[in-house]
């Protein structure tokens, strides 16, 4: 009753197809992709993060990331514990999620109609994160000029903090943009940037790893599964490697 | 206009876990069988790559496996009252995309339901009486039984290679596995997985207790397994980039690592992936469907004719189809009419969080379905009688891993940035844990899903509309579950604990469960079903619809293994019954 | 096979005359044997492609000296070799001589089908005469100058071809003599395994000690014990050849291609026959090289990048999983001089073959974005020089070179 039967198509028919809808699929238009026989697979195929060159701000301007800056700086202050957020790359993190899929929410339902819904429903903003920022910044920089006659960027640690808090707690109102949905978003930001992989820009030199111990993008724990209760000291791993790949002397 | 493709046997909607199956049961049979799926081909070298696996940023918090909901979302209210809004990026559950399905990036935790879930209106009758049931609840039994299903169970078993520890084996009780399980006819496939500490302690305290842990049943494999369809698996590695992430060694079960590899080589099948189905076409009868019509991503649209439609979907898509396909009566609850979109029914998701001083629990080892359980207060393991409310939960503690994006528990009332943020979360970061409780979720008559009047997808057709809240009786039962965690939780002596019962409203923004369930359920009686045990629509029989969907409530378990055991149900339904002679399998 | 395609052309070439084909009546049981043979000689390796008919032609074969083309060996009497006769065949096969007195280029194995019987030409003769003609122009021959002027075969056959039929040798059993007859003869698994000189003949002493082919390295198969199969058993390498993996390797690459086409299909007796025969075949004799220390100072950057990017399938043992993860500790492959197949699985990833027997077809994830030269010549040291193996370093130009040669 089987049809055992060999493959109908070889692998090299499906490198070239896969090649060809790798083409297609980069232009945006792929059509179906018809698997049949064996399944795709070509040399180097892979699927990368998205991911910018160091050096420079993608999107934002000086004065914007300056602002940045002094909010990641409060938000991850600089103790004991590990640099502040300002020199484990978060501005640098967010300036460059901006820049990619996120910053226009590509991926993302933005249909309208927009109405507020119940707290239950969620985000419902028409504002993509690149607009957030533009326009929370803004919004930000007219406060702080209106309050103090001064940038954000050059108050002291206490005024940003209460600032910060402010714009938390929805006291402080902001022009254009919810201050506690701006708020939201560049705390959930910049915690992604501390705490993500360093290849995003943030967590520089796996900073906030080595605090927590947390080994980072390691792949393999059976011979530590069973060390129950105690401290495992490995050092961590980041998607682009460790600096123990590198042969010294 | 729709270009016409050669007709087929057998057209398969979506290629997850039920459609992979069930392409691959009704290709033996030598069907010929194209399967249709509305995301990219999934490849665990490519997609997977070891290297870049294990991304916290791009898997969890962007959200890299699942749908997007540019192409298909659904919109949620939590009553009829309200206007329901669309869910612009998943929070609460996470559908996925693209072969395999949410199969890809689940956890792997796979359960049987018990023989009592199958009929359990008949069962709660028989025990408590018909009085007892609370009025709010729409309970009903599944048409099926365990002597059905138990076979089937044991087919996805050995699919998926599950570590574990029988409890039930042919109605004998066996030490250290689930003593609550329905009788199993075989051993799970490969042996449990080993420990990390926190399972362990919870288990050794559960145990003092009186209670009988079991290892959590897994999909992860945890020893070299070739299935029963010669796919070979690796072992587990314990990584923790497991849930919501893709397995880059081969040892998580998914339709990818264990079917497609032998399906694909068959020259009756064909799988065609960037396609999404438009509708179920019929003809004039509207009593037989004609196959379907899909559209690419380029935008062409095209006619697959088959001979049967099996819609294997994910729950929210399968109805979705059947709205706008015509197929069957939409449910209505004012009149309580109508079945398409009935019992809709998610998962009540408890937790109780542990602070410690003393241990390290490592809490980056782990993975999806890595862990330990009792299973006590779940279902109707208990006795309710008294309680006011039916339903329980699966305890146990199975550290998923601890990415620090999003797992970095801190004590309540701790600031959310600053020194003291920041000193609190390296505090707790290796010394805390959580004792989760997955808890059964019953359906209402207000609970249901119907096409949006307002929103659309990307190609025009309403978005589904998913009206939720959660019954009294969940709360009351989540609750009570919460407290019995609380009472382990103490007793493992942590400085502190945090009980998180589900209460108030079902709120669509944080993670709880992709556990969707309902909305086209099987049944006996086409009153108040959608499908018959066969998983066959009663109004045109040669369209089966298989999935979370044919769930009429949820027990406090996960589905998937459920899901499969139905696949493989309906496969041999239309291999055994239906082939030899097409129609109804059921007469209404 | 097909890609160990070999070196010097040629099935191409073949000319057509205007002689009528012949029709001849062979038995049932004659052209059942040519069909097996032609699957034990993987004819369709260069003869059929993905999605034209069986044995029409058209396969590009890319050797160190252009392009050439397999031909269609269908009955079409225009553009297939109907016009043809058994002697013409044996010509062909036994000489490289094709209908018209035209020298066939090297990647017609007739270095090894020289070795094949009369008897057993006749039934692949038979058996082609039965296949659907197919009208399919062929061009064979799309070398550069000077490689596409025929007469230089005539130097070449006069360095690289030694004519004759397979002499079984009396003292060795039946058994041995047919897996010579295969290995040596219609399987001509020396087109890749054995090393190639510089005009691209088999170099005949070291029969089957390795060879490099379009980027891949075909490993030593001898009996060698450091480097070759001989700690295979003789069921290991039958298991190998039928379900394309056995307890350390799997197949991938050209190998999984021969495996899925050819040899998966071949009888019991003449795999047990194959095996019994490469068991007997001496390798180079030299000794193994003293492994690289542990705290050299690139052994030491490979452990870590070992430890991060392999070990999660290969096991920090190196010892794999059956059927699934190969085995890298004392694993032949690792163990060879050149490195070659070792630095393209890690730069571009590489896919088991599959089999209905063994059908998982797992993949090897590509590196190439992730592991700079110097990390896959480190990590590969590594791998060859742990867990009981030793073999030369691996120079981070190695890894330039074939990156770039891969990637063109």
């Amino acid at each position: 009753m089987n049809k055992q039967e060999q493959p109908g198509t070889s692998r090299r028919q499906f490198l070239l197809s896969t090649t060809a809808v790798i083409l297609l699929a980069t232009a945006g238009k792929a059509g179906a992709v018809i698997i049949k026989g064996a399944a795709p697979w070509a040399p180097f195929d892979y699927s990368p993060p998205q991911t910018l060159e160091p050096g420079g701000w993608y999107f934002f301007t000086p004065q914007e990331a300056a602002a940045v800056e002094a909010i990641v700086e409060r938000l991850i202050p600089a103790d004991e514990l590990s640099v502040s957020g300002k020199d484990a790359g978060c501005a640098e993190f967010i300036d460059r999620q901006l820049a990619g899929s996120f910053g226009t929410f590509e991926r993302l339902y933005m249909q309208g109609p927009f109405q507020a819904g119940a707290p239950e429903q969620g985000d419902q903003s028409s504002l993509v994160p690149q607009q957030r920022y533009r326009v929370g910044l803004a919004g930000l920089e007219s406060y702080c000029q209106d309050t103090f006659k001064q940038s954000f960027a050059s108050l002291s640690a206490d005024q940003r903090d209460k600032v910060l808090t402010g714009l938390q707690n929805g006291d402080i109102a902001l022009k254009s943009i919810d201050a506690k949905l701006f708020f939201t978003t560049i705390l959930t930001n910049t915690m992604e940037g501390f705490f993500a992989d360093p290849i995003y820009g943030g967590n520089k030199d796996m900073v906030s790893w080595k605090m927590l111990g947390f080994p980072g993008a390691r792949y393999d724990y059976r011979d530590y599964v069973e060390m129950h209760n105690q401290k495992i000291d490995l050092p961590p791993l980041s998607i682009a490697g460790r600096p123990e790949w590198k042969a010294k002397g | 206009m729709a270009t016409k493709l050669p007709a087929t046997d057998v057209v398969v909607i979506g290629l997850g876990w039920a459609g992979s199956i069930i392409a691959n049961e009704l290709t033996d049979e030598g069907l010929d069988v194209v399967a249709l799926e509305r995301g990219p081909w999934r490849d665990t070298a490519a997609d997977f790559n070891l290297a870049s696996a294990p991304d916290e940023l791009r898997y969890v918090q962007r959200q890299e496996l699942m749908l997007r909901t540019a192409q298909n979302t659904i919109t949620a209210r939590n009553n009829p009252s309200q206007t329901a809004l669309p869910m612009r990026s998943w929070g609460s559950f996470h559908p996925g995309n693209g072969t395999g399905g949410a199969g890809n990036h689940w956890a792997g935790i796979t359960f049987r339901f018990q023989p009592s879930e199958f009929r359990l209106r008949s069962h709660l009758t028989e025990r408590y009486g018909a009085a007892a049931i609370p009025q709010e609840l729409v309970l009903q039994d599944w048409g099926t039984d365990w002597t059905e299903m138990e076979p089937f169970y044991d087919a996805f078993d050995k699919i998926t290679g599950l570590s574990g520890k029988a409890g039930n084996l042919k109605g004998e009780i066996q030490q250290g596995g689930n003593p609550f399980e329905g009788p199993r006819s075989n051993e799970y496939p490969t042996r449990p997985l080993r420990q990390p500490y926190g399972p362990t302690l919870f288990a050794e305290t559960a145990r003092n207790m009186g209670y009988k842990p079991f290892p959590v049943p897994s999909a992860l494999v945890s020893e070299p397994y070739t299935n029963s369809l010669g796919v070979t698996m690796g072992p587990c590695t314990f990584c923790g980039f497991c849930t919501n992430y893709g397995c880059a060694n081969y040892s998580k079960a998914s339709a990818i690592t264990t079917i497609l590899p032998v399906l694909v080589r068959k020259s009756n099948f064909t799988a065609r992936t960037n396609s999404e189905v438009l509708r179920i076409t019929r003809d004039a009868s509207g009593k037989r469907a004609t196959g379907v019509v899909f559209v690419d991503t380029s935008g062409q649209e095209w006619e697959q004719p088959a001979e049967l439609v099996v819609v294997t979907a994910f729950t929210f898509e399968n109805v979705r189809l059947m709205l706008l396909s015509g197929i069957g009566t939409p449910y209505d609850p004012r009149t309580n009419t109508g079945t398409t979109g009935r019992n809709y029914a998610y998962q009540t998701a408890n937790g109780v969080q542990l602070f410690f001083d003393d241990k390290n629990f490592n809490p980056f080892i782990g993975g999806g379905a890595v862990g330990m359980g009792i299973d006590e207060f779940n279902n109707d393991n208990f006795d309710h009688s008294g309680l006011g409310f039916f339903g329980g939960g699966s305890i146990r503690v199975t550290p998923i891993g601890a990415a620090p994006i999003n797992n970095r528990p801190v004590p309540p009332g701790t600031p959310s940035w600053g020194s003291e943020w920041k000193r609190q979360t390296v505090k707790n970061y290796l010394s805390n844990m959580s004792i989760g409780c997955e808890a059964s979720s019953y359906t209402t008559r207000n609970n249901y899903l119907s096409l949006d009047p307002t929103y659309n997808d990307h190609l025009g057709r309403p978005l589904l509309r998913l009206t939720f809240d959660f019954p009294e009786n969940d709360l009351k039962m989540a609750q009570y579950c919460t407290d019995k965690v609380g009472e382990i939780a103490k007793a493992m002596g942590p400085r502190q604990i945090v009980k998180s019962p589900s209460k108030g409203h079902w709120n669509t923004v944080p993670y709880q469960s992709s556990h969707v369930v309902g909305g086209f359920v099987m049944g006996a009686d086409p009153k108040t079903s959608s499908v018959n045990k066969y998983l066959q629509s009663w109004d045109v029989p040669n369209v089966f619809v298989v999935g979370a969907s044919a769930f009429p409530q949820n027990p406090g378990y996960n589905p998937t293994g459920t899901v499969g055991a139905l696949s493989f149900k309906a496969a041999n339904a239309i291999r055994t019954l239906y082939l030899k002679s097409p129609g109804a399998l059921v007469q209404a | 096979m097909k890609t160990l395609v070999a070196l010097l052309a040629g099935v191409a070439g073949l000319v057509v005359s205007l002689a009528h084909a012949q029709s001849g009546d062979a038995s049932f049981e004659q052209v059942e044997r040519g069909r097996y043979l032609a699957v034990l000689g993987d004819c369709a390796a260069c003869h059929t492609t993905a999605t034209g008919k069986p044995l029409a032609g058209g396969v590009v074969l890319k050797t160190p000296f252009g392009d050439l083309v397999g031909a269609n060996i269908t009955p079409d009497p225009d553009t297939g070799i109907g016009r043809w006769t058994l002697d013409d065949f044996q010509g062909a096969m036994s000489q490289g001589i094709s209908r018209g007195g035209y020298h066939l280029y090297g990647a017609m194995p007739f270095t090894a089908y020289t070795k094949v019987t009369k008897e057993d030409n006749a039934a692949l003769w038979a058996y082609l005469r039965t296949i659907e003609p197919v009208n399919n122009p062929v061009v064979p021959n799309q070398l550069p100058f000077p490689f596409n002027i025929r007469l230089s075969l005539v130097g070449w056959n006069f360095l690289n071809f030694t004519k004759g039929e397979f002499q079984p040798d009396p003292a060795k059993s039946v058994e041995w003599n047919r897996g010579a007859y295969i290995v040596q003869g219609l399987g001509h698994c020396g087109s890749c395994h054995t090393p190639k000189s510089l005009t691209g003949g088999d170099k005949n002493g070291q029969f089957l000690q390795g060879g490099t082919l379009d980027n891949w390295y075909a490993p030593d198969i001898t009996a060698d014990a450091h480097k070759g199969i001989g700690s295979w058993s003789s069921d290991d390498i039958v298991q190998y050849l039928k379900t394309g993996a056995n307890r350390f390797d799997i197949a991938s690459g050209p190998m999984a291609e021969m495996v899925e086409k050819s040899s998966q299909y071949w009888t019991d007796p003449d795999l047990k026959a194959v095996a019994t025969y490469l068991l007997s075949v001496g390798g180079g004799g030299t000794s193994a090289p003293a492994p690289i220390a542990a705290d050299d100072k690139g052994m030491a950057a490979g452990k870590a990048i070992y430890a991060d990017r392999c070990a999660a399938c290969h096991i920090g043992s190196g010892e794999g999983v059956p059927n699934l993860f190969p085995k890298l500790a004392s694993a032949p492959l690792v163990n060879n001089d050149d490195a070659t197949t070792l630095i393209r699985v890690v730069l571009a990833g590489g896919v088991a073959g599959a089999t209905n027997a063994v059908p998982t077809a797992p993949a090897m994830p590509s590196y190439a974005w992730n592991l700079s030269d110097e990390d896959v010549a480190n990590v590969l040291t590594y791998v060859r020089n742990s867990w009981g193996n030793s073999a030369p370093r691996v120079s981070p130009t190695d890894v330039a070179t074939l990156r770039k040669q891969l990637q063109q």
